[in-house]
Order: structure tokens, then C-alpha cells, then sequence
């Protein structure tokens, strides 16, 4: 069992949960993930590495309530357990010495967005970061993510905070030069942001969040194509440079388990945590 | 006994075809004791056991069949445990039919003594009194070993060396120990509780076990050592799922054996929506390949409620890898075969689901490197099959973490480690190496053997590290 220590509402829906495991905290770096389940029914739910406290061996991460694991996550409280933690798995992001770093950051993504830049920030290269939200009540991370950057973007979706939406990049880009660029975020923005920097060639690095099941390049699940290779986003990845990756595929492939999800999700919903078999 | 009587092997029930089909309870039921005595009976005590030649752990057959003839089945179960501490997983999965019952002298005449059924029941039987925990040996010299794995190669080492009086902590990367035994057969062959009290066993003989434990991301090999182990066995098994590299494949609905298999018998998805993981079953399934893990996702299918399930092999029956007794249950089951058959290209509708399969016919030609005959394709032979889910199974090889993130360990072109035969040392120092890792997708039974050579190899190495004699 691994005990959550704390726990905060970063914005409606959206939590942080710094959990015990020391082990998995002494060895995490950014851009890896961790391997939930809640109790023995549960599904293995990937979520990526937002932060670690090496003192207090805690592990921090940021989700979504969108589905039932994430919904029901949202219901544990600090000081309660979840039954698996693990991690780290997939590679580190590259978070070496490149220059000038575009960071771009969607949603829930900028907590785990913030640990790489810190990194990269500490590694001596300039940050240009824009963190973009569905509204302004939405947006998390917001003040961390300006402390590391030396120029700071918001956007969202509505206009109600900063730009309305990402297309401002675009100017961004043609007015400045950048040496690497790193996207978090759901992966239509993923794509998005991809077609803007492809014109000027520019590495991006997009982590991809794939269906998952073990996490270790057991199944096969999270298959990708990138190059036009077939590629596990848990070993391979789950970062890839995003001018090689075949979105629509993924998007597709996403998708797959659509209608389940939403019964799971709804039954949750009606009936909590206890569903009754039939 | 008379000769006819002798000639006979006891039949074992089976839950009838029409039930079984639709639900995960195990098909082959077991004998009853009567049922036991009566086999038992049937075995000639050789002087000179071929079966144990036959068997890849040694265990006394004919031995633990007397003290059954004579009702001493927790004796029985003793003794093959000795030499076998599966035992209950053995009788169930091993490949008899090429293994010790290939070799028993009733075999000539009539039916082999089933062994398997006999090793499946006293092992149930002493499952049903209560386990006794055996006395540790005491043991010279101490050391601390590490496992990765807890597969069946990792389960063996480990039981090994801890009665041995090491001290023993098993990594496993998944949430639950056992292995293929837990996430790859299915409930219907061999039930996961079954599994589950082995791995209780082990700890009650106090191995340390820890899942959820990458070893290659949250330790390496190198930082084990440096943590203060003497040795390190690994068996991670060969889960890496071979592709067809042909188009389509990327398409939903199709998928590995290794996730169907995962979904359906690790995260139990045949009881979605009580448990949360979800599977998706079409009408008509193909399942490519001809070993156990094809024939176990065809049989899964069926009773996720697939109409038709149809199993797609290169080769004709008789080249078949899985064993007789899967592919005949499988047959009955109403599972179709299209034998000597290849896919070339998966089709898709406007979602990106699968929707149809494009083989092309076969023919068998020369011997290849393996002895089987090479099979292949018919030009213009081309045909569409009409499904909604295709299932992979042509094979799995070794997870590269390790071999990725270990310096000096030598592999072969097929990722497999390179050990030493005999003791299962590894090319680098302190490490040793046995199961499919080594051998490449291959049986429960001989990543046993191989785990009972390591034990033996990592003990002599300690004490000589020890400086003990
Ligand atoms: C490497 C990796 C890293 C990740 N990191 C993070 C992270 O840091 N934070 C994070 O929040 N997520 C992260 N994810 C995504 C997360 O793992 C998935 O969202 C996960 O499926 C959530 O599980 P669930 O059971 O709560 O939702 P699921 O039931 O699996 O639902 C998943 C998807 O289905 C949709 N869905 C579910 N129910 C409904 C419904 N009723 N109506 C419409 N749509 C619905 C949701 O929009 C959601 O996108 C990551 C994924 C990967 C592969
Ligand atoms: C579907 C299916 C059906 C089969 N049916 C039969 C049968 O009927 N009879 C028979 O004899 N054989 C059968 N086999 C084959 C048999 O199961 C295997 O040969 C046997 O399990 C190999 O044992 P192992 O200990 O080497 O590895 P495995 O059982 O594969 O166990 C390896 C373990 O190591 C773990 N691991 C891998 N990498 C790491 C890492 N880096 N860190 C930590 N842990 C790690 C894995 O998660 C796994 O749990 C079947 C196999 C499959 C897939
Ligand atoms: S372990 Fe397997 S091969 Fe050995 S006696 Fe038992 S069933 Fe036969
Ligand atoms: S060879 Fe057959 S008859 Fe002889 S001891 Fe073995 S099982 Fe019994
Ligand atoms: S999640 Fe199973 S192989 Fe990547």
C-alpha cells in the first residue's frame, strides 16, 4: 500500500497527490511516469512524474477526474492509501543544455511540464513557457511555471485569461528562434502546436499518453508510429519528437475503449464505488 | 490388475462443453481419490523409471505414485516436492505428453500413466489440508540474492535459496507475482488461486516479495549489487510480443496475445465492469498462430461471447506447437481452424476498427533449420476474412530493459542471455540467468530445471565467495 500524503485541488477537477514511496522518488526524473491502481479491482492507470520530494520520499502528480480511476482517485483523501505506485517507468525527457527551450503546456500537463523545465532551467538553458487552460479557472501551475521562465504565455480556449488559444505561437515562432521546444498536453494540442514548429524544423517533444496496461513492453498497447516505425510509448517513449509522430493513428487509437470508459464512468457516477455485477 | 485394465488410463472429468464455453471455471476437474487410487495402480514401480527420465526436475514418479496406491497422498505430495515446488501448477500445464508420459513403458501398449493428473491431485489434496512450512536447512553460509522476476524460473530460485538459508527478495515489475502463470494462462486452465498460494508459500519461507519493481528503471543490476547482494538471478521471462509488420496492424481491435491475455486473465476483464479494466470482443475473432498462448486467447474469445473464433496458422495441424490435449479441447469447444493460412494485410472501417483480414494460402515445401517443413505462400491465393477483432500469438521474445541497462552481460541475436548451462551463470560476475529469458518462449517445466541449476550455481558461488567450503 502506498499512503497519500497530501493532496490539493489545483483547479475543478484537477488534483495533486504527493504519494510515500521513496524508492520510486530516489529514482524519478522528469518526463517519466508512474503505474497506478487504487485497490484489487482496479485498472493500471499511467500518470506522469509532476515532482519529487527526495527528503520526505514522496512522488507528486497531477490528474484529471475524467474517468472512473481518476474520479474515484479524486475521492481518496490524504492520509489514505492506494494499493500499487509504480515507477518510474518510460524514459527521462531530454532535458540537456539546448539554448533556447520553447515549453508549451496544456491542462493538468503544466504540473509535470514544470518539472522539466525546472530542469531544464537548471541545466542553463532560456525559457519561453506558455501555459494554455480551457478557462481561467482551469489553469494550473500557472505562477509556478512563470517563476522558471524568462518569458511567460497564458491562453485559453475562451480568451478569458491571456491569448484565446495557441495560434499566437505561430508569431512566436516566426519572430524568434528556438533550439528545442517541449509539449505536454492532450494530444489534438500536441498536434496542434507539432504543425506550427514543423515549417522551421524545430525538434518538439511530445509526450504521448497511449492507451497503457503494464507499462514495461509487455503488451503492446501503447504502440505508436513514429518515423514510420512501430514504437512501445512506454519503452521507447512516452517522449518522441513530435515532427515523426503519426497523431491521427494515435488519436485513433485512443480511442478505442471510448464506450467502455463511458459505461464505467457512468455506472461510477450513478451507483460509486461499489458496482454490482449483473 | 489385468493386462486390459492396465492398458486404460483413468479418465478425468471435464465440465461439459455447452457450460464451460460460457464461463472461466477450470475445464479439467481432477480425480477423486478413488480415481487416483485406481491410476495409481495401474503404474509398474519400474526398477528403472523411464518417466523420470522424462522429467526436467527429476521427481521420483513411481515413488509418489506408490504412496498414492496406498492413500498417503500428503506423502506423495512430499516427495514431489522435493524436486518440484509447483507441483499443483505442473500437473496442470506441464506437456506430459512429450515429457514423462512420452516415456512410461505402458505407453508401448496402451495409455502412459497420467502422471500430470496424479501430480495434480496430491498436490490439491495437500492444498485442501493446509500447507506445512518446511524446516530451513541449516545452512553454512548466508548470503543475499536477489531475483528478478517471479515467474516460474524466478519462483524456484527463490524457494531454493531461501531453504537454503540465504536471504532472498523477489523484484516483479507487475502488481502480482506468478508471472506467465498469472497474467497468460487463463483462470479456465489454471486457476489464480492456485498460483496465488505458491507465491504465499514462498513467503511464509521468507522471500521477500516486492511488486511493482522495475528492475532496469527503479534499480539496475550494477545499483543491486551495490546495495549489498551477492548474487542476482534473472528471470524476466520472454514478454516482449512479436508484430507481423504487415499494414493495418496499428488498427483497433487488434491486438497482442500478451495485451488480450493481460486484459482478460491479470486485471480479470472478463468481470468488467466490477473489476475496471475493460476488454472488447467482436462476433468473428481471428487468432494467428498455433502455440498455447494462440490456442488460450481462441478459448478466451469464446467466452468473452465471440459467435466465431478462428484460429489462423501457417502450417497444417500436425506441425501445431501447442500441446494436444489444448488443441483438442479447443476443438471441441467449436474453435474453427484454418490451417495453412497466413495474413498479408488487416482492413479497416471509417473509425479505424478492424473490419476485415486479408490471408494468403500455403503450401508446405522443404524442411527448414527447425526440421518442420517450410511453408509457403501460394501465388494469387489471396481471399478476405470477414472480423472485427484479430488476436496476434506468434511469439514473444525477451524484455530488453535488463540486457539495455547491464553492462558485460553478454546476449544472443535473439536477446536471449547467454549462461552457462550447468550452473546458469551469466557472463558477468554474480549473475545468473534461467527460463524463457535464456531459452526464448519455451514451458513452465523447463524454466523450473533451469531455476533448480541456478540455485544450485548462485549457492556454490557464494560460499565460495564466502570463503566457506
Ligand atoms: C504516459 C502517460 C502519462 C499520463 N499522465 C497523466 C497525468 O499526469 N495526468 C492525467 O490526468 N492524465 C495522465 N495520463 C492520462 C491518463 O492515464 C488517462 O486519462 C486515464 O485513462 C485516466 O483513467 P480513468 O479511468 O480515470 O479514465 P478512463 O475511463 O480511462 O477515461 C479515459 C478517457 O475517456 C474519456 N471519458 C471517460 N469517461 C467519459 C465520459 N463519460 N464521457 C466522455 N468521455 C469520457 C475521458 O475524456 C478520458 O480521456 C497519462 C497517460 C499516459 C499514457
Ligand atoms: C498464454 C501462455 C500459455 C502457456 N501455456 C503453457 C503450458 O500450457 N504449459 C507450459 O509448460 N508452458 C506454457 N507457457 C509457457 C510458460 O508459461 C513459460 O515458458 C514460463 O512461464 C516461463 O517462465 P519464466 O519464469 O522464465 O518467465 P515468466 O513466467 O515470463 O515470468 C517473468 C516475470 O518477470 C517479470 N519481469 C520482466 N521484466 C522485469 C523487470 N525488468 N523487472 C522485474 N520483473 C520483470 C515479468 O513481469 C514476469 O512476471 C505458456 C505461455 C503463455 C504466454
Ligand atoms: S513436473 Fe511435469 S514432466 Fe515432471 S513429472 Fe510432473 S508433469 Fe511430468
Ligand atoms: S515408466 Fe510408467 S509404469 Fe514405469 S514407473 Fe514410470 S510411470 Fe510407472
Ligand atoms: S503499455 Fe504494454 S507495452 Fe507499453
Amino acid at each position: 500500500m502506498y499512503k497519500i500524503v497530501a493532496k490539493k485541488e489545483l483547479a475543478p477537477n484537477i488534483y495533486l497527490i504527493e504519494v510515500a514511496a521513496p524508492d520510486v522518488a530516489a529514482k524519478a526524473n522528469p518526463g517519466q511516469f508512474v503505474i497506478i491502481r487504487l485497490d484489487d479491482k482496479g485498472e493500471r492507470v499511467p500518470l506522469t512524474i509532476a515532482g519529487v520530494d527526495l527528503e520526505k520520499g514522496t512522488v507528486a502528480t497531477a490528474f484529471h477526474a475524467v474517468g472512473r480511476t481518476t474520479k474515484k482517485l479524486a475521492k481518496v483523501n490524504a492520509g489514505e492509501s492506494i494499493m500499487d505506485f509504480s515507477g518510474p517507468l518510460g524514459n527521462p525527457a531530454e532535458v540537456g543544455k539546448f539554448g533556447k527551450v520553447l515549453l508549451v503546456g496544456g491542462g493538468v500537463w503544466c504540473a509535470p511540464l514544470h518539472y522539466v523545465a525546472t530542469t531544464l532551467r537548471k541545466n542553463g538553458n532560456k525559457l519561453v513557457v506558455a501555459a494554455a487552460g480551457r478557462t481561467e479557472n482551469d489553469m494550473v501551475y500557472a505562477d509556478e511555471l512563470k517563476a522558471v521562465s524568462d518569458v511567460f504565455y497564458v491562453a485559453t480556449d475562451d480568451g478569458s485569461k491571456g491569448s484565446e488559444g495557441l495560434d499566437f505561437l505561430a508569431d512566436v515562432l516566426k519572430s524568434e528562434k528556438f533550439d528545442h521546444a517541449v509539449v505536454m498536453g492532450p494530444v489534438s494540442m500536441l498536434k496542434k502546436v507539432v504543425e506550427m514548429t514543423r515549417p522551421y524544423g524545430l525538434n518538439t517533444m511530445v509526450t504521448l499518453a497511449s492507451l497503457m496496461v503494464d507499462g514495461t513492453g509487455m503488451c503492446g498497447a501503447c504502440r505508436v508510429t513514429v518515423g514510420g516505425e512501430t514504437k512501445f510509448a512506454c519503452m521507447d517513449g512516452p517522449e518522441f519528437n513530435g515532427l515523426d509522430v503519426d497523431f491521427d493513428e494515435l488519436i485513433s487509437r485512443q480511442r478505442v475503449y471510448l464506450p467502455e470508459e463511458r459505461m464505467a464512468s457512468m455506472i461510477y457516477d450513478k451507483l460509486g464505488g461499489g458496482v454490482k455485477r449483473g | 490388475m489385468d493386462k486390459e485394465q492396465r492398458k486404460h488410463a483413468t479418465s478425468m472429468a471435464k465440465q461439459d462443453v455447452l457450460d464451460r464455453i460460457h464461463n472461466f471455471y477450470e475445464v479439467a476437474l481432477g480425480y477423486t481419490q478413488e480415481q487416483a487410487m485406481a491410476e495409481a495402480e495401474r503404474c509398474l514401480q519400474c526398477p528403472n523409471p523411464r518417466c523420470v527420465q522424462g522429467c526436467p526436475v527429476d521427481i521420483d514418479i513411481p515413488a509418489f505414485i506408490k504412496e498414492i496406491k496406498e492413500g498417503n497422498f500428503l506423502a506423495a505430495s512430499a516427495k514431489i516436492k522435493e524436486k518440484n515446488s509447483l507441483p499443483a501448477v505442473c500437473g496442470r500445464v506441464c506437456p506430459q505428453e512429450n515429457q514423462c508420459q512420452k516415456m512410461c513403458v505402458i505407453g508401448k501398449m496402451g495409455d502412459p500413466i497420467s502422471i500430470g493428473r496424479l501430480e495434480r491431485f496430491a498436490s490439491d489434496y495437500e492444498r485442501k489440508m493446509g500447507v506445512n512450512i518446511p524446516d530451513k536447512d541449516v545452512a553454512p553460509v548466508t548470503g543475499k540474492v536477489a531475483i528478478v522476476g517471479s515467474g516460474p524460473a524466478g519462483l524456484t530460485v527463490a524457494a531454493d535459496l531461501v531453504k537454503l538459508g540465504h536471504e532472498v527478495a523477489m523484484f516483479e515489475s507487475l502488481h502480482l507475482a506468478g508471472g506467465v502463470l498469472m497474467y497468460g494462462i487463463p483462470e479456465f486452465r489454471l486457476p489464480k488461486e492456485i498460483v496465488q498460494a505458491e507465491v504465499e508459500y514462498i513467503k511464509k519461507l521468507g522471500v521477500d516479495v516486492k511488486t511493482n519493481y522495475t528492475i532496469g528503471r527503479i534499480f539496475t543490476i550494477d545499483e543491486l549489487f551495490a546495495d549489498g547482494f551477492d548474487a542476482i538471478f534473472v528471470g524476466s521471462g520472454a514478454g516482449l510480443p512479436r508484430f507481423m509488420g504487415i499494414p493495418g496492424e496499428n488498427l483497433g481491435g487488434v491486438y497482442s496475445a500478451n495485451e488480450f491475455l493481460i486484459r482478460v486473465n491479470l486485471m480479470k476483464g472478463y468481470l468488467f465492469p466490477e473489476y475496471d479494466t475493460p476488454i472488447r470482443i467482436g462476433k468473428n475473432v481471428a487468432v494467428i498462430g498455433g502455440g498455447n498462448v494462440a490456442m488460450d486467447s481462441a478459448r478466451c474469445s469464446l467466452r468473452l461471447g465471440a459467435e466465431k473464433v478462428y484460429i489462423v496458422y501457417r502450417r497444417s495441424r500436425e506441425e501445431l506447437p501447442a500441446r494436444e490435449e489444448e488443441a483438442e479441447n479447443a476443438e471441441e469447444e467449436g474453435i474453427i481452424f484454418r490451417l495453412l493460412n497466413n495474413p498479408t494485410k488487416f482492413v479497416g472501417d471509417e473509425s479505424g476498427w478492424v473490419s476485415g483480414m486479408e490471408c494468403i494460402k500455403m503450401e508446405l515445401g522443404e524442411p527448414d533449420a527447425s526440421g518442420r517443413r517450410r511453408p509457403v505462400p501460394v501465388e494469387g491465393s489471396e481471399f478476405m476474412m470477414d472480423i472485427d477483432t484479430a488476436i496476434i500469438a506468434i511469439g514473444q521474445t525477451p524484455n530488453p530493459l535488463i540486457q539495455r541497462t547491464t553492462e558485460g552481460l553478454e546476449t544472443t541475436k535473439w536477446g536471449t542471455i547467454v549462461v552457462n548451462e550447468e550452473t546458469g551463470a551469466a557472463t558477468k560476475e554474480g549473475v545468473y540467468a534461467g527460463g524463457d529469458v535464456v531459452s526464448g518462449a519455451a514451458t513452465v517445466i523447463s524454466a523450473m530445471g533451469a531455476g533448480k541449476k541456478a540455485a544450485k550455481g548462485i549457492h556454490e558461488y557464494i560460499k565460495k565467495k564466502k570463503g566457506g567450503k
